[in-house]
């Protein structure tokens, strides 16, 4: 809760500071950038998150941008299929990886992190070898003139849709993470996964589905991408795509050592990202990007850190009082 | 020893804290040159934070320390080794990867242009491996070696740092009994050339053995000291407990119920070659014995489904089960309380509310939303039951202390309504008072129907909380002993299996 609401208040330093610096980043345009693409980020920060509480990780969410993508792309144009079908045939694929990873994870006892790196690998290779290599484009309007462009583009009460359709997801994800069942038991397993195991959960499952959770929303994001960009390009679209789910995430809150995570926090952690990146861009000096990202980033965690120590330790004084007591 | 120069070591008024916990509370010990000082305690009376805290691995809060009659601070292990002082841990250090001789010189290899030299190595090690009694060559890989062997590599070590006091903690727990002569035989010698030993064991029959002296701890406290002529069993336990044992175990007879549960051909994974035949009735504390390693967790890990069967039945309540994950355990009412409550029991990070719910939660929830009312009042209902001392159900459970946190792992059983509840070491690491607590509360389980199976390596504990008692040895049942046969003998006898180890029985009668 505190740390969200300093997280919220680092986004608002942020913002202020580079007005000061050029007004332009204050435009309606600039403005509006900056909420579309956290919305479309923000969907796979999510996803990223629920892997991250579980005590995992997936390194392949970047490629999987870029496959669904193009497997979009191909199935409309190739194959002529309704587009709103081919999502659904899209999707489906993703999450089919997303428990190919799981059971790979789970039944075969793997490290996430080698199964989705060569995720990250098989991935991007296939997407190359279904499209030839070449950029697919022209998806997005079909012959009849209808256009999907709106799913990206257009605004509802004046907010752009992808912002709207992360809100959706984020709301659904916080009552997932933290009012059901599932959401305790995934909170458990990333904190202790045998004291999970040993009170009775099936700790498997909730680690399969929180891969397919990630990987489905991972195509979402990739599906959306496709759309905004109106084109993919199989070997470039997504890249680093899961280092920034995962730089949002735990900027956010979510700890790598898993069991800690908040809904809330992941969607200013990824609006911290995005504004930061527009304001490198209007301030112009695009190659220190990495640095700044970087370095909030370590900032962030440095001092969450601290104040966690700082918790910790004052709770051991207050509470050493507690002496052994003798009964009997 | 010349009494006219200062003992060896002397520490005074030594007190420590971890979160929500007083660890040592102003304890004092002195050891003097070639003395051999026992120190005695039950699990979680302070013996190892004190023994951390002499060899430099932990800074005490508060005390002072002397060595040769000079005030010291303990920095860190450092510090600790260049004063002479080394600590043999419960587990070895030693890298098996290593040869015995890359392994006492870790972290200080002798050097010839910047390259380890290995004569130096190999000319140096002989010597040390001589004075531990170890007749082979410093070329041999550590991993070759025994248990007992690697434990003599790592006295060697010490001394070729010039040890002048031995801390050994636990040293003999998984030795087998000839290990135990010769690690004893090298102490003897150690000590006439003057080096100093600190013990810490729990097996009573080696401390008299081996010490001139022993120091017992209890709740972090001194409590009280017994020169050599004075060490018995009775003195031993009488400072470690402080009362009598039949008034610490709450225990009444259960005359029996009916059967609960009967386990016919049982193979567990670990020893698939032995097959297990054992029931427990409604109301019957049954004793698990035996020693380290004989199968007693393993046994109870395959009830509970953590280790599945291989092969054999089980039938609970005169019904035939497939127990093939915790799951399928806790719909048939068994529930396990594991022998590592911080790696097994609890989610650390999760507060008591939520760590008292978790089994019981699908349970509880409507259309898999968690009925956050019904979850607090069980988790205030259990608090209170259970008398966890916790400021609320929101507290996180790392910082309670050990005794309240295993009440804890408890509470979440008894919201479901066991049939059979399995322990595994249920006190072990608590403090008395919480100790007792756990007594009264298998005795009024066992009173409502419930069937007690429990795992201890303190046999005490197994004498005065069992109806009767099952001994395993490598993974068989070696035999069942009625409350009547019950007797510290009887127990080691079948827990040891062998004629060798008969005569150890007899030592450590007393």
């Amino acid at each position: 809760m505190l740390k969200n609401i300093v997280l919220g208040m680092l986004l608002i330093a942020i913002f202020l500071l580079t007005r000061q610096m050029e007004p332009l980043f204050a435009s309606q345009s600039s403005i509006g950038t900056m909420l579309r693409w956290t919305g479309l980020y923000g969907i796979m920060t999510i996803g990223a998150a629920f892997v991250i509480i579980s005590g995992g990780i997936d390194l392949s969410i970047g490629s999987m941008i870029a496959l669904i993508g193009a497997q979009f792309g191909i199935l409309i144009l190739e194959y002529n299929m309704n587009p709103y079908l081919a999502m659904v045939v899209v999707l489906t694929m993703a999450a089919l990886i997303g428990l190919i990873y799981g059971l790979l994870i789970t039944k075969l006892k793997l490290q996430p992190f080698v199964v989705t790196l060569c995720g990250l690998l098989v991935l991007r290779s296939i997407a190359r070898y279904l499209t030839g290599d070449d950029m697919v484009s022209g998806f997005v309007v079909s012959d009849s003139g209808e256009s999907l462009k709106y799913l990206t583009a257009s605004k509802l009460w004046g907010l752009p849709l992808p912002l709207w359709m992360l809100g959706g997801v984020a709301l659904v994800a916080g009552v997932a993470l933290n009012r059901t069942v599932f959401g305790r038991y995934l909170k458990a397993l990333g904190n202790n996964e045998q004291a999970a195991r040993y009170s009775g959960i099936q700790t498997d499952n909730v680690t399969i589905a929180a891969y397919i959770i990630c990987s489905f929303l991972a195509g979402v994001t990739g599906i959306l991408f496709a759309i905004d960009l109106g084109s993919v390009a199989p070997n470039t679209t997504g890249t680093f795509f899961e280092l920034y789910a995962i730089a949002a995430a735990v900027l956010g809150g979510c700890s790598l050592r898993g069991g800690v995570g908040s809904i809330v926090g992941v969607l200013i952690g990824t609006a911290i990202l995005r504004m930061l990146y527009q304001a490198i861009e209007t301030l112009r000096f695009a190659e220190l990007e990495g640095t700044v990202i970087g370095v909030v980033i370590l900032i962030g965690v440095i001092f969450d850190e601290i104040v966690r120590r700082v918790v910790a330790n004052r709770r051991t004084k207050r509470e050493m009082p507690i002496a052994p007591t003798e009964t009997g | 020893m010349p009494s006219d120069s200062p003992p060896f070591l002397e520490a005074e008024r030594i007190t420590k804290s971890f979160p929500g916990v007083k660890a040592l509370v102003e304890v004092s010990l002195t050891v003097g040159q070639g003395e051999s000082v026992a120190i005695i305690g039950e699990n979680g009376a302070g013996k190892s934070t004190l023994m951390k805290i002499l060899a430099g691995i932990q800074p005490p809060d508060g005390g002072m320390i002397k060595v040769n009659g000079e005030l010291v601070e303990l920095r860190g292990v450092k510090d600790a080794m260049r004063l002479g002082i080394a600590l043999i841990h419960q587990e070895l250090n030693l890298c098996d990867n290593l040869t015995v001789g890359g392994n006492i010189f870790l972290g200080r290899e002798p050097r010839v242009c910047g390259f380890i030299s290995h004569r130096e190595i190999r000319k140096q090690s002989v010597d040390v491996l001589r004075q531990v009694g170890l007749s082979l060559s410093p070329e041999t890989p550590l991993a070759e070696l025994s248990i007992g062997q690697q434990q003599l590599v790592e006295i060697a070590k010490a001394l070729s740092c010039n040890a002048r006091l031995l801390i050994m903690d636990e040293p003999t727990s998984s030795l087998s009994s000839r290990e135990v002569e010769a690690l004893f035989t090298v102490i003897q010698s150690l000590r006439a050339k003057g080096v100093s030993i600190l013990y810490i064991s729990h097996r009573l029959g080696e401390v008299r053995r081996v010490s001139d002296r022993v120091v017992a701890l209890r709740d972090g406290q001194n409590s009280g000291e017994l020169p050599h002529q004075e060490i018995t069993h009775e003195n031993m336990v009488r400072l470690m407990v402080g009362r009598d044992l039949s008034q610490f175990y709450a225990h009444v007879c259960h005359p029996p119920g009916e059967l609960v549960l009967q386990a016919a051909g049982l193979r567990t994974p670990t020893h698939p070659e032995e097959s297990l035949d054992f029931e427990l009735r409604r109301g019957e504390i049954v004793g698990l014995s035996g020693l380290v390693g004989a199968g007693r967790t393993e046994l109870l890990n395959t009830l509970f489904g953590i280790a599945p069967a291989e092969q054999g039945e089980i039938e609970i309540a005169g019904q035939a089960c497939r127990i093939r994950s915790p799951r399928d355990a806790i719909a048939h009412g068994v529930f396990l309380v594991p022998e590592d409550r911080k790696l097994q029991g609890l989610v650390l990070d999760m507060d008591v509310r939520e760590n008292i719910s978790l089994p019981a939660l699908a349970g509880m929830s409507r259309m898999a939303l968690v009925d956050g009312r019904r979850e607090r009042s069980l988790a205030l209902e259990m608090i209170d039951r259970m008398r966890v001392k916790t400021p609320g159900p929101a507290q996180v459970i790392r910082y309670l202390s050990g005794g309240n946190q295993q009440k804890v792992v408890i509470a979440k059983w008894l919201a479901m309504k066991p049939k059979v509840l399995l322990l595994d070491e249920p006190t072990r690491g608590i403090d008395i008072g919480a100790k007792h607590e756990i007594y009264e509360l298998m005795e009024s389980l066992a009173k409502q129907g419930v069937a007690i199976l429990f795992v201890s390596s303190e046999l005490e504990e197994i004498l005065g909380m069992a109806d009767r008692a099952l001994v395993m040895h490598e993974g068989r049942l070696a035999g069942c002993l009625s409350r009547d046969q019950l007797s510290e003998e009887a127990v080691m006898n079948l827990a040891t299996g062998g004629p060798l180890q008969a005569e150890q029985v007899q030592e450590s009668k007393g």
